[in-house]
């Protein structure tokens, strides 16, 4: 008997809820129709506009059918520091036919970063594939990868990929396991062993500067000791419409940057279809074998401009002191 | 009933002598020691250190893995023997489990050095990721710490509350903490029978769980793509290892609180002999993992591997890798086949030499990897294309294994070495004890 009560009640909540459901959706729906209808009859101001629909095709509407759709989110429009610019993917092409060590990326990246490590963050590599071919060089920076290696290990989630393509890092939260360095295959990752030695170097910015806080879109700026650090494609010149500074400073306009959903790159003076480019000089990304798809991509050094020279090879002309001058 | 008496006074914790007094001191100085540069660490940043932006894990992570690697040697002695049910490790199972949760604490605690930024430890809670190998490591290390702690505690019952009596019978006061410590164990065979299967699902269940904590630590290696430790050999390689390390500790303090504490009688030369046999299986499968490790890389000579491995087997460090495998791994395998190489004395110079060996294992597992990455060391300071550890490294690092010995000391001095209960009831003295109340 009690069982019987207890089926009838469970049937009649069940009744009821689904009642209640049907008649919420329903009334939705017809307040939905009821207000698509009313602006179909209200307002046929006659003024036409132009569509293309997700096939292509083009359609003609009325002005008064097209209502703006709001997001749930803002991501598409609004800059955020963990999920980058809008719409846009970030690559870089390094041409190494051009590159003759000029060391002026290194120095202005150097100074632009406050960089006082000894280790610079882009730095200018002496390369030889085997005995028989020839030296070129061939600069690296953080790679920018799209499975990055560094990311995967973070236990913290310090370090952090956009989705304009970005690696970056929150100096703020690393506690400096130093896990990312060992992972990373590019060695592309500095340490702040010490207190970074950037007082004079900011000084000289102004006050502001002095108090600058710690951002992940501002590397180095300052560093934090026992965190770290590495290039991060400078998005805060980005975001003033700029190149990176190692683009702009370079002699040579070895560096192209851009966007690979606008298909261009440019290093300031020459612009090119990014697809173009790679297919027609053969670009490739390095140790592509491990899958950590780089935003960074080499054209090979075939009909260089300049011979291969031995440049600065002592590392003392790179101390810091002298880097940023 | 004598028989009996003699057996718990012989066990029961013993206070120091001037020798204990003169041990203390010595590790309390050298810890203070450690402090010290450790604050200097702390202040200056790990600049005190070698460790530059190639080398960037040292020392620290190299004595962090050589603590997980001999905290695996509870699980060994406890769980593994205990279950296959081999009785003349009985008397070893409080030692081992002893020397586990002394390196499992001091493993957690060496890792914290190792960071830059210990202030933050706490992101690793709030902010933490299940795809990194640190989270599981987390995970894992503090899982065998407490189940080390439950396993070494239940078996601790009924010798507490021996303890209790034993004490109180004497008029000292420490019968009463024993007493709050054995939880009101009385010995009725429903707590023994409680007793029994939370040991056993205990001793089942820590093997998976040591397995996978120095399967985890090999991982924040081998999740890496670099050459010497790109390896999926790293997890059987590195539990193989560290049964060997954690062996060779027992043996060695197994030898000395032998000696101070005169427990002839109850470690008899037999379980050296055992213990031999042990090592000697251990140091083989090692040295089996070894040659995968080594030889078949090696033979394929990838341009990657190459550089490695002639740095181990030629270069830099092949003074020290050639004396590891050979004075550490092989010579002792030699000496252990003889059963005069299983008395006491060698045994205890054999485990200290497989120990030592053990120690600077792990070291030339961290240290020449990171000196050979996939892009050349170029333009930067020419220290920075070695690694040795400063003064203050070698400071903290004795400092850690200084603290490790001074946990062992001070459980020992609290600890009935040899678990009380179980040695009576081996030798049937519970039933004449009480037949003759």
């Amino acid at each position: 008997m009690e069982n019987k009560q207890g089926d009838s009640r469970r049937k009649f909540l069940d009744k009821g809820l689904k009642l209640g459901l049907i008649t919420a959706i329903g009334g939705i729906g017809l307040t939905k129709l009821a207000t698509s209808l009313s602006a179909q009859s209200q307002n046929a101001s006659g003024d036409k506009m132009q569509l293309m629909t997700t096939d292509g095709k083009l359609i003609e509407v009325d002005s008064s059918e097209v209502i703006e759709v709001k997001h749930s989110n803002n991501n598409d429009e609004v800059y955020n520091v963990r999920e980058g610019f809008p719409n846009r993917k970030f690559v870089m092409v390094v041409d190494l036919a051009r590159c003759k060590n000029a060391q002026k990326c290194v120095k202005s990246c150097n100074s632009a970063h406050y960089i006082t490590t000894h280790n610079a963050w882009l730095k200018v590599y002496d390369m030889k594939e085997s005995a028989e071919t020839a030296s070129y060089w061939m600069p690296t920076l953080c790679q920018h990868c799209d499975h990055p290696a560094c990311v995967k290990v973070c236990p913290v989630d310090a370090t952090f990929k956009r989705r304009d393509g970005l690696v970056l890092i929150d100096n703020e939260r690393c506690i400096g396991c130093r896990f990312c360095m060992a992972a990373c295959p590019y060695s592309a990752r500095v340490f702040n062993w010490s207190e970074p030695d950037q007082i004079v170097a900011m000084a000289a910015m102004g006050e502001e500067a002095m108090h600058h806080e710690s951002t992940p879109d501002y590397a180095g700026f300052p560093s934090v000791k026992g965190t770290v650090d590495k290039c991060d494609f400078c998005p805060h010149m980005i975001k003033e419409e700029k190149l990176p500074h190692c683009v702009s400073t370079c002699p040579n306009g070895v560096y192209f940057f851009g966007d690979a959903y606008e298909d261009s790159v440019t290093n300031g003076e020459e612009t090119f279809q990014l697809s173009k480019l790679l297919k027609d000089k053969a670009g490739y990304r390095l140790m592509e074998s491990l899958g950590t798809e780089p935003s960074v991509y080499y054209l090979p050094p075939v009909d260089r401009m300049v011979d291969f020279e031995q440049g600065l090879d002592i590392y003392h002309e790179l101390n810091p002191e002298n880097k940023s001058h | 009933m004598q028989k009996y008496d003699q057996l718990v006074k012989d066990l029961a914790p013993k206070k120091f002598g001037i020798k204990g007094t003169i041990w203390i001191t010595f590790l309390i100085i050298v810890i203070l020691a450690a402090l010290y540069a450790y604050y200097q660490q702390l202040t200056k940043g790990l600049i005190v250190t070698d460790m530059r932006d190639y080398a960037l894990w040292g020392v620290y992570i190299s004595n962090f893995v050589f603590f997980v690697a001999v905290s695996l040697v509870g699980s060994l002695i406890s769980a593994v023997l205990t279950i296959s049910k081999q009785k003349w490790s009985i008397p070893l199972t409080r030692i081992a489990e002893i020397v586990a949760i002394a390196s499992i604490v001091m493993a957690g605690l060496t890792i914290i050095i190792d960071m830059g930024r210990p202030d933050r430890l706490w992101h690793i809670f709030v902010y933490g990721r299940a795809q990194s190998p640190i989270v599981w490591d987390v995970l894992v290390i503090s899982t065998y710490l407490f189940i080390s702690a439950l396993l070494i505690y239940y078996p601790l019952l009924p010798d507490f509350a021996i303890l209790k009596k034993y004490y109180k019978d004497a008029g000292s006061k420490e019968g009463k903490w024993y007493g709050k410590l054995s939880l009101n164990w009385t010995g009725t065979p429903k707590q023994k029978h409680i007793l029994h299967k939370s040991i056993r699902t205990l001793a089942v269940l820590i093997i998976p769980v040591a397995f996978a904590v120095h399967t985890v630590t090999s991982w924040l290696f081998s999740t890496t793509y670099r050459p010497g430790w790109d390896s999926t050999n790293f997890g059987p390689y590195f539990v193989a290892g560290a049964f060997v390390a954690g062996t060779a500790a027992v043996i060695m303090i197994t030898y000395i609180l032998r000696k101070t504490h005169k427990l002839e009688e109850y470690l008899p030369d037999e379980i050296f002999d055992k213990l031999g046999k042990l090592l000697v299986l251990l140091c083989l499968i090692y040295i089996y993992f070894n040659i995968n490790e080594y030889l078949i890389p090696a033979y394929k000579n990838t341009s990657e591997e190459k550089e490695h491995l002639y740095s181990l087997f030629f270069g830099n460090y092949a003074i020290l890798f050639w004396s590891v495998i050979f004075i550490s791994f092989i010579f002792p395998v030699i000496v252990l086949i003889f059963p005069k190489g299983r008395k006491p004395l060698p045994m205890f110079i054999i485990g200290f030499i497989v120990l030592v060996g053990s120690w600077w294992k792990r070291y030339i597992i961290v240290t020449p990897t990171l000196l050979h990455p996939f892009l050349p060391i170029q333009d930067v300071d020419k220290s920075w294309h070695q690694y040795f550890p400063t003064i203050v490294e070698w400071t903290i690092t004795f400092g850690t294994l200084a603290s490790a010995l001074l946990i062992i000391t001070i459980l020992v001095r609290y600890l009935p070495i040899v678990p009380i209960q179980e040695t009576a009831e081996e030798n049937n003295l519970i039933e004449t004890d009480k037949k003759s109340e």
